[in-house]
């Protein structure tokens, strides 16, 4: 390992340092102050005679006599089971104050893709318990869904419902209670210490901290190590699913911070920017990312991914959520406009979607009824959206009967299917009891996305009775 | 590829100078343009893009970390080509010809390892080969001289290579032979084997190009009714995330009556490429009942597999489109998603440092994308006959705006716009095509198809469709401001019909088992059951029914259930006496 004090250039997080034989990209690079400090950095491109490198803890401190040491690997992350119930920073050292980690393995951060040939397609259903989900938008095994969501909306609490009542509702009922449990990986870029403190506090206070492993990096860290945070989480992640059959749920918040953290490594080293000043290829960048969720054929465990993202401005056509929303499988989307009605959670199900939830729900494997009521609902509920404007002009007297009732159906489905608290966790059945109760107060000859026969088996004919029903059974 | 087959000893190597993600820049070599290329110790991949002076740069189609400046890069002299022969249908390749189930077994693992190389047709498989010539024939470039049984559909033509003088033949073999054995010789000493080869960016010859007069039959009624795609035509389908591309463009590849498919997930996402290689197999093709995958081919290279290979695999798929259409067939291409192709250009061209265009992609993006959409088309074959090519092309305009490069380029140069919209997709009408703003300029000429084959009437009917629903989209703005109540009669029931040519006709279920497909003869009946439904109710409303009583009449529900009836002649035929029934006993 060759040392040098060749620093030529230091700007915001790149340093530019000559060398005498060849460094392979993406290596890794210890740079040591003339203050002792040791910073960890990385190759960004390496020509003949010169390398530039990405500093991950920001360059403050660095001067030209700072020595280089390049490690002659890509950067690696030690796995073990052991990192369960472990809280680690956003480089993948613990900071919980526990022993150290000693690895059974190391694995490289940047990981090979999934051969498609190898994949299984997802098709396990995920009871979150969350009717707005499981009914409308169903998660299964293996998928990567992200929340589209906006500052001051409470997509933590929402993440953190999922996180402790995610199951898969057929293992539950056998013995083997553990296997059915998600370990959850969470992985924090560049939130702040309060939001830090409120997922910790939730992971403490119901005991999931035991099945978790954690790796936070605040907002008042290096903004270049979000660079390598969520890569380490998914690293993390492959290692328990795929050779020690875990289940995995990743979170990972603030998917916003991580690609602001791509621009600004993209703006210091003068590339072209693409859309809004995010490099052109964030959207390679962001797919290497989400595309390590699934399930691979022959192997027991699974990544399900849910990344967190707040859209500037609310703006669901901003550079961040679009990109996202081309690669991930769906998105559920959070609303203002629910949030200040109280709903919780305030999930709009209109532009949310799960892409892989026809293949997880029906006969056998949620209800045969699934797919149909949710077509309906959805149906329903964008009539009576529609209906909404045109009764501000109109007033609801100058509306026919039959538009009365959707619109009293949006209502209802707001107030009773969506909403239902942070703390309530509702089974499928009970989701879909709660739609027929909705449903039942349409005429059965505008129910025309649903099977007859299917109507006949549950269309409430006496609403008012259903109606007492469904109060208590909430 | 073939290129790892090639023995001959190859021009001196060079020394990588510089690396930057896919991007490597070698000294000493030396190269033609897009020649293809091996770099560094583990010998990824690459191909030559830009020469200056001493200085090379290739793009690299597998991952490069860790590697640095010094290493070896070894020059081939081909450029990137594929593997043309029996044993591509029922595949799945990467973006380079890779077939993805080889790659499984070399590397052992479920994840894509670097430097693993495999050609794009099993080389030592052999083929019953059945001659069409005999000896004393002379052929020339194109001609057929024997077919292979490839899939239990797809009879597969061996031909004379298109670069090859021709002649008369002075041998023929008969039976097994693997593809690299020679199966006919020439008396030109030119020998004729099942394999060829030929470089993806350069388009295969052929004859003149024609105006294409038969349908693409996709079985979606809004695609084959109002907007149809000609067999050698070209479409666009746009439409921001959650529209529903992916699944048009899927039940395109599952119902449309092309003899071939190929089917290219560029940059797209890896579970979307599993579930075709889960469902395909299973699937009936509708012409035959064979299973689906006899006529497809899969090239697969998701959005976190190397951006150089999704550069490439457009090309990769067209070729092979190409060499199909060469026999004779009727080939369909589908790439899901042009505009990941050309954000590939985008990454590429700004490593390079090039003068960026519009939005930062390249200046020569339109040339690409006409030059690709080119070469689809009915042909005349250099051997005589006929073949044609459809394209339907994915695009993921940013934030659904149709205003973006991509698409705008893209529609300058297809015939046939697909618009996906938002909202349709949120109220989960599907497929989510849009028709105020979609069109077809084949409908013309396809017209005349559909007179002979479905119905004498059919061009007035589809244009008696339109028309109700221009005019609902007319009245929509006024019930924006007054309610429905408010207008007259007659067009109360013109937007009670228009419903129904939504919700019955144009909205189609692609999961349930019998709507996913309608085929043209249903399309029009289905679309007829309407209009007799309007007919009647106009008549009814003329001799003075009120509207209430003739929107509330028992059968007018049912037209709803059209679509997924599986007996549909009869049930029609008896919703459309009820609604006769029914509606004259109002007056």
């Amino acid at each position: 390992m060759k040392e040098y004090q060749t620093i030529t250039e230091i700007s915001g997080p790149l340093v530019f340092a000559e060398v005498d034989e060849p460094v392979g990209y993406d290596e890794i690079v210890e740079i040591e102050t003339p203050q002792g400090e040791t910073l960890r950095g990385q190759v960004l491109e390496s020509s003949e005679g010169i390398v530039s490198i990405q500093v991950f803890e920001g360059t403050g401190g660095i001067d030209r006599n700072a020595s280089v040491r390049f490690l002659g690997e890509t950067m690696k992350m030690p796995v073990t089971e052991d990192l369960l119930g472990r809280v680690l920073d956003g480089s993948g050292n613990p900071i919980d104050g526990g022993p150290e980690i000693v690895p059974d393995d190391r694995h490289d951060i940047v990981g090979e893709a999934i051969n498609p040939y190898s994949r299984e397609y997802p098709e396990e259903f995920i009871q979150t318990g969350v009717s707005a989900i499981d009914g409308m938008n169903t998660l299964v095994r293996g998928q990567k869904l992200p929340i589209f969501s906006g500052s001051g909306l409470p997509h933590n609490e929402l993440a953190l419902q999922i996180a402790r009542q995610a199951t898969v509702p057929e293992e539950e009922d056998g013995e083997d209670d553990d296997g059915s449990e998600f370990a959850v990986i969470f992985g924090a870029m560049g939130i702040t210490a309060e939001e830090a403190n409120e997922f910790m506090d939730d992971f403490e206070r119901t005991g999931a901290l035991e099945r978790s492993v954690v790796f936070m990096n605040l907002a008042d860290d290096p903004a270049v190590e979000r660079q390598v945070t969520p890569r380490l989480v998914l690293t993390t992640a492959e290692y328990l699913a795929f050779e020690k059959d875990y289940h995995v749920l990743v979170i990972l918040t603030d998917m916003t911070n991580y690609c602001e953290a791509l621009r600004e490594i993209g703006a210091a080293r003068e590339e072209v920017p693409g859309r809004r000043g995010y490099p052109g290829y964030m959207y390679t960048d962001l797919a290497q990312l989400y595309e390590r969720a699934g399930r691979i054929e022959g192997r027991d465990g699974s990544v399900t991914q849910i990344p967190i993202l707040t859209m500037p401005g609310d703006d669901d056509t901003h550079p961040i959520p679009d990109l996202t929303g081309y690669i991930t499988e769906g998105q559920i989307m959070m609303d203002r406009n629910l949030n200040s009605q109280g709903i919780e959670p305030p999930v709009n199900v209109l532009p949310s979607l799960s892409r892989l939830m026809d293949d997880g729900i029906g006969e056998g494997l949620t209800r045969e009824d699934h797919g149909d009521v949710s077509d309906q609902m959805y149906a329903a509920y964008a009539e009576g959206e529609d209906l909404r404007d045109l009764v501000n002009i109109v007033g609801r007297e100058a509306l026919s009967e039959r538009d009365n009732k959707f619109l009293d159906f949006a209502d209802r489905f707001e107030k009773e299917f969506v909403q239902q608290g942070y703390d309530t966790n509702r089974s499928i059945d009970e989701t879909l009891e709660i739609g027929w109760d909705l449903l039942s107060m349409l005429p059965k000859d505008a129910l025309n996305r649903i099977d007859e026969d299917l109507i006949e088996e549950h269309y409430r004919e006496d609403e008012a009775g259903e109606e007492a029903e469904a109060v208590s059974a909430d | 590829m073939s290129q790892a087959e090639q023995t001959e000893t190859v021009d001196e190597d060079g020394v990588i100078e510089s690396v930057s993600g896919p991007v490597v820049t070698a000294t000493d070599l030396d190269a033609r343009m897009n020649d293809v290329v091996y770099v560094g110790d583990e010998g990824l991949m690459g191909e030559v893009i830009e020469i200056e002076g001493n200085l090379t740069t290739i793009q690299v189609y597998e991952e490069t970390s860790g590697v640095g400046p010094g290493e070896p890069v070894e020059n081939t002299g081909e450029p990137l080509s594929v593997d043309l022969g029996p044993g591509m249908l029922d595949s799945i390749y990467d973006g380079v010809q890779r077939p993805l189930d080889v790659l499984e077994d070399k590397m052992g693992t479920a994840f894509l390892d670097r430097g693993v190389d495999a050609p794009g047709i099993d080389l030592e498989k052999e083929w019953e080969f059945e001659p069409e010539v005999a000896e004393g024939d002379v052929v020339e470039p194109g001609d057929i001289v024997g077919v292979v049984p490839e899939t239990v559909t797809i009879e597969h033509k061996v031909m004379v290579p298109p670069d090859y003088e021709g002649g008369e033949v002075t041998s023929v073999e008969s039976g097994e032979f693997s593809v690299e054995e020679t199966i006919v010789e020439l008396d030109n000493g030119e020998e004729i084997q099942m394999h060829q080869e030929w470089p993806v960016r350069e388009a295969r010859p052929a004859g003149d190009k024609e105006t294409p007069t038969e349908p693409l039959v996709t079985g979606q009624r809004v695609q084959d009714g109002l907007f149809p795609l000609a067999k050698g035509g070209t479409a666009a389908i746009p439409g921001p995330f959650g529209s529903g591309k992916t699944v048009t463009q899927q039940q395109l590849a599952k119902w449309s009556d092309a003899d071939i498919v190929v089917y290219i997930g560029c940059g797209e996402r890896g579970n979307e490429m599993t579930e075709v290689i889960e469902d395909f197999p299973e699937l009936p093709d509708p012409q035959t009942g064979n299973p689906l995958m006899a006529r497809t081919c899969l090239i697969a290279n998701t959005s976190n597999m190397p951006v150089a290979a999704r550069e490439s695999c457009i090309y990769t798929g067209i070729t092979i489109a190409e060499y199909y259409r060469d026999m004779g067939y009727d080939v369909a291409l589908m790439a899901d998603s042009t505009s990941r192709w050309a954000e590939a250009m985008r990454e590429i061209s700004s490593r390079l440092e090039e003068m960026p265009g519009e939005e930062g992609y390249p200046a020569y993006l339109a040339a690409s994308l006409s030059e690709f959409y080119e070469r689809a088309g009915k042909f005349q074959l250099i051997n005589g006959d006929e073949g044609s090519i459809s394209v339907v092309g994915a695009v993921s305009p940013p934030g659904g705006d149709f205003s973006e490069p991509v698409t705008q380029n893209t529609l300058r140069i297809v015939k046939t716009f697909w618009a996906l919209d938002a909202d349709l997709a949120e109220r989960r009408h599907f497929p989510s095509i849009d028709w105020n703003e979609s069109y077809s300029l084949y409908k013309d000429q396809l017209d005349p198809w559909w007179e002979d084959n479905i119905a004498g009437d059919w061009s007035d009917v589809r244009q008696w469709a339109v028309d109700v629903l221009d005019e609902e989209d007319e009245l929509q703005e006024i019930v924006q401001l007054v309610g429905k109540d408010a207008l007259p009669e007659d067009q109360q029931l013109t937007l009670e019909i228009a419903r129904y040519l939504r919700e019955a006709w144009l909205q189609q279920n692609a999961l349930h088992d019998v709507d996913t497909y309608c085929e043209p003869e249903k399309t029009y009946r289905m679309l007829t059951a309407i209009k007799t439904f309007n007919d009647e109710a106009f008549e009814a409303l003329e001799a003075g029914v009120p509207v209430d009583e003739i929107q509330n009449v028992d059968a007018a529900p049912r037209l709803n259930r059209m679509g997924t009836a599986e007996e549909w002649n009869e049930f029609i035929d008896e919703i459309e006496d009820d609604l006769k029934e029914q509606l004259r006993a109002l007056y």
